[in-house]
């Protein structure tokens, strides 16, 4: 599975043109999750699979020049830090934890607010877990590693 | 299909015939008004899995052991009443929609009547896994972050090899 698929033009064009739209419209989900269908999680899994497809037609080592695997680790973790963090961050504003009216001036205000950052953490560590786990399963070979 | 999935002995047929099967559940879910869930299960059970199963497959073999021959009496015994079982508890479930079922009687309606003012936000479903159930989508949170750090420590990551 490292080896890039060359030889299917078709396969490597259509990817080309698809890779863009996947990721635009994860990043569509993600921030009109509030208004429409979607949400963290969703967008995550579509962004991961943005990449997935990339991966699997031009090899995991072009894709892991755009997201290192020390970057994914980081951004694992930051999306549940970011959740976490505004979790914290409404009780140290006066608020019990996760509550997110004390955010900003207004209650409404703070929840929408509190709910765009919640659910861009969950994106963020679902879409890095995503493309981790398939980096590390593409990125072994038969037999052992 | 389920059928079909159990008699093949080509995994990668298997495989692709689990991936059209989500597919079809979500097309069910939209047909059951549930986009969300929906949206999930087309991208993680038709997209992502489906992609998983394949690499796992590339690593270790696409054809399954011969069949079991001798037919085992106890775990038949045991599906077939846990099915039957299962299928009794279904005829008490309300009808699908019904107003007056048990599970809509609970905070349901307080969250179809207030989410909209008190969260800002159209979605429903958005509001109620963001705001209203926090504490349950950073546990789901969580579990995503420890089953990619599992993978990690399992399949080895790690840029650190040891050299030996």
């Amino acid at each position: 599975m490292r080896t890039p698929m060359r030889q299917h033009l078709v396969l490597r064009v259509t990817t080309k043109l698809l890779v863009p739209f996947i990721l635009l419209f994860a990043l569509y989900v993600q921030f009109h999750g509030d208004f429409g269908p979607g949400g963290g999680f969703q967008a995550g899994v579509l962004f991961g699979a943005g990449f997935i497809l990339y991966a699997l037609i031009y090899g995991v080592d072009r894709a892991r020049r755009v997201i290192p695997e020390s970057a994914q680790r980081v951004l694992i973790a930051a999306g549940l830090l970011l959740y976490v963090g505004v979790g914290f961050a409404g009780l140290a504003l006066g608020g019990k934890f996760l509550d997110y009216n004390v955010l900003a001036a207004d209650p409404v205000g703070g929840q929408l607010l509190g709910i765009l950052l919640v659910e861009l953490g969950v994106g963020i560590t679902v879409a890095a877990t995503m493309i981790t786990v398939f980096f590390i399963f593409a990125a072994r070979r038969r037999g052992g590693s | 299909m389920a059928v079909a999935i159990l008699r093949l002995r080509s995994l990668f047929a298997v495989v692709m015939l689990s991936g059209i099967y989500s597919l079809i559940s979500a097309g069910l879910f939209v047909t059951m008004d549930a986009v969300d869930v929906a949206f999930t299960e087309a991208a993680v059970g038709g997209g992502i899995s489906t992609v998983l199963m394949l690499g796992t497959l590339a690593l270790t073999t696409d054809r399954e052991k011969g069949p079991v021959t001798n037919l085992q009496i106890l775990p038949l015994l045991v599906v077939l009443i846990t099915g039957a079982a299962l299928m009794y508890g279904t005829l008490d479930m309300p009808d699908y929609g019904d107003p007056q079922a048990p599970i809509h009687g609970h905070v349901a309606d307080r969250y179809i009547a207030e989410a909209p003012e008190t969260t800002g936000v159209p979605n429903i479903v958005s509001a109620v896994l963001a705001s209203y159930r926090g504490y349950d989508t950073m546990g789901e949170l969580s579990v995503i972050f420890t089953a990619g750090i599992g993978v990690m420590l399992l399949l080895g990551a790690g840029t650190r090899r040891r050299k030996d």
